[in-house]
């Protein structure tokens, strides 16, 4: 399939410049990679709102609290990496358990990071984010649905993470497309077997059920944008009507977005299910293309992930 | 020195021994917590909330309040004792910290108790934290100022000399910190466990403004809080030189009473000290 591949990250600058405009109440805080996550937008819109921390996460977490128990809307941004287990204490007692206004937007997540290697990619970072009482994870499909999360969170209160990777990732929704945190939506009708992606994931289990329908399997797919809250309705209605679930997320299998689903699954209708995901394993430098084959994450591991599901169906 | 009418500074004095005994029954009742910490802070907190502070305790939400955050979160029975006799919630209240369904939680709850302005108890966060409200008050032109207690175990902490750089850095001269040097932390003495002096000239080479006082005297906190207002375009530091455990003879400079409840004898000899009936 052709999709135009564009930039998570302009579509937050952009939007935070949008927000700038529209209310004052709105700060940015970010930590010597503002060039890089894109609220250097907002800095060069807004340089009095803009607060930039140096390479100091925790002090920026805890200084992000503080504007937000004195009204403020604070948008936090660096690498998801950096963003989430650097300052993992100071987002769960200053953030979490207050139950603070505070958006933690990271870009940079995942394995697509490519040549910084392990270090910098983490797969992870949902797992961190999703056990923490009152926080909001989401993990937005595209640039266009950027634009529209970052919108949206700014709208609603509390702590909320949104996790967008480095790499430009294909365009598979529109301007008329709506953000509804509470809705996931079904991106492709099926009766078969349900393919239930996130971020990236999402173009590449479309890709499969295009696959999985020259073999006369009509597979539905779900962009399971927010994993937490999670559309519960929408996973448990797919798996009762289409008897299968395969879960594909750029991030580890353990306590990913997989892991998160087969919760809701175990509890609610046992269904076969296969996870397609980062292994318990870190990962290294190399191109995008060529880490997405290596670590299992590719258009076939979905389809071999959905004719296994189908087998034990039977 | 400025000259300070002795009977108002001898009710000030009165206070912090009210907060002295409540902090002592709090425990005492709970079973647990940190009487140490809680009583070596204890005249800071006098001073602030019944003279420094422009407070309101029938508003905790007025915006134009000035902010304190203790930042050692584990003197939370000094703090609610200051609280209460402030008048923010009823001193009968405070019997109930540690207990199942108390908005008195072991360490301070900004969402639970009203008057606490931010949550604390891991510690080396609340100077951080006092630099967001403090620029915030900058950003929207308020003259409120930001007070944070600090312990001085919190030293070690990494994020304490971030915050200490980020508020020089941003000018923050709406913000004063109190450090509780009792020179005690819970494993030893603190120039044992990771040595912290000299702590004035590393506060200074941070940029701030550093005062050196006796933390249990009325006029000296008084009078080096007035001096840190008048301190522009960089923050304050009040080192409060202090004994763990003051005002309870057999607590003070005592390992002992970091974070353990006084038995009942104890608990009956502390009551006898601070004037306070054993209830």
């Amino acid at each position: 399939m052709k999709w135009k591949m564009e930039s998570q990250r302009k579509q937050y600058g952009k939007a935070l410049v949008e927000l700038g405009k529209e209310r004052g109440d709105i700060v940015v805080l970010d930590a010597d990679l503002s060039s890089s996550t894109r609220t250097a937008d907002f800095a060069a819109a807004f340089p009095e709102r803009f607060f930039n921390c140096g390479i100091a996460e925790q002090n920026m977490m805890d200084t992000a609290a503080g504007f937000a128990a004195s009204g403020k809307t604070a948008f936090v941004s660096t690498f998801a990496v950096f963003g989430t287990g650097r300052c993992y204490d100071q987002i769960r007692q200053s953030i979490a358990y207050p139950k603070l206004n505070i958006k933690i937007v990271v870009s940079h997540a995942g394995i697509t990071v490519g040549g910084d290697g392990a270090s910098h990619q983490i797969i992870e970072d949902i797992a961190l984010m999703r056990v923490l009482p009152n926080m909001t994870v989401i993990v937005p499909v595209d640039s266009p649905e950027t634009y529209r999360v970052v919108k949206s969170i700014a709208k609603s209160k509390g702590p909320c993470y949104v996790r967008i990777g480095r790499a430009d990732v294909p365009t598979i929704t529109d301007e008329n497309t709506k953000f509804d945190v509470n809705q996931a939506p079904v991106m492709r009708e099926g009766k078969d077997i349900t393919l239930i992606g996130c971020g990236i994931m999402v173009s590449k289990c479309l890709e499969a059920a295009e696959e999985l329908s020259k073999h006369g399997v009509d597979a539905r797919v779900v962009n399971l944008h927010t994993i937490k809250p999670m559309d519960e309705k929408t996973i448990v209605r797919a798996a009762r009507e289409t008897g299968g679930v395969v879960t594909a997320e750029e991030h580890s299998v353990m306590m990913g977005m997989g892991s998160a689903v087969a919760m809701v699954l175990v509890e609610n209708f046992h269904v076969p299910m296969k996870r397609v995901g980062i292994p318990d394993v870190f990962g290294e430098s190399g191109a995008c293309d060529e880490l997405m084959e290596k670590y299992g994450l590719t258009v076939d591991n979905i389809v071999e992930a959905a004719h296994d599901v189908l087998r034990r169906k039977k | 020195m400025e000259v300070y009418d002795g009977e108002f500074i001898s009710e000030l004095e009165t206070t912090a021994r009210k907060i002295r005994l409540h902090s002592i029954k709090m425990i005492y009742h709970a079973g647990s917590g940190h009487p140490g910490g809680s009583l070596s802070c204890a005249d800071v907190l006098a001073a602030l909330y019944f003279h420094i502070m422009k407070h309101d305790p029938k508003r905790p939400d007025w915006p134009d309040r000035d902010r304190f955050v203790l930042s050692k979160g584990h003197a939370a029975p000094a703090l609610y004792a200051v609280l209460a006799e402030a008048g923010y919630f009823p001193v009968e209240e405070l019997s109930s910290l540690r207990k199942m369904g108390s908005r008195l939680q072991g360490h301070p709850c900004m969402n639970k108790t009203p008057g606490v302005e931010m949550s604390t108890g891991s510690l080396g966060h609340g100077l951080a934290a006092g630099n967001g409200m403090a620029l915030a008050a900058k950003l929207d032109r308020k003259l409120h100022r930001i007070y944070v207690l600090c312990g001085d175990g919190e030293m070690d902490v990494g994020e304490t000399w971030e915050a200490a750089m980020l508020a020089s850095h941003y000018k923050l001269d709406n913000v004063t910190a109190y450090i509780d040097r009792n020179k005690l932390q819970l494993d030893g003495p603190t120039e044992k466990i990771m040595s912290l002096e000299p702590l004035a000239d590393k506060w200074k080479a941070f940029g701030w403004h550093v005062i050196e006082i006796n933390g249990h005297n009325m006029k000296e906190i008084i009078h080096a809080t007035n001096e840190a207002k008048g301190v522009k375009g960089r923050p304050t530091v009040i080192i409060c030189h202090t004994i763990k455990g003051k005002g309870v003879s057999y607590m003070e400079g005592s390992l002992h009473f970091h974070g353990k409840a006084p038995s009942k004898q104890e608990y009956e000899q502390a009551m006898k000290e601070l004037g306070g009936d054993v209830k």
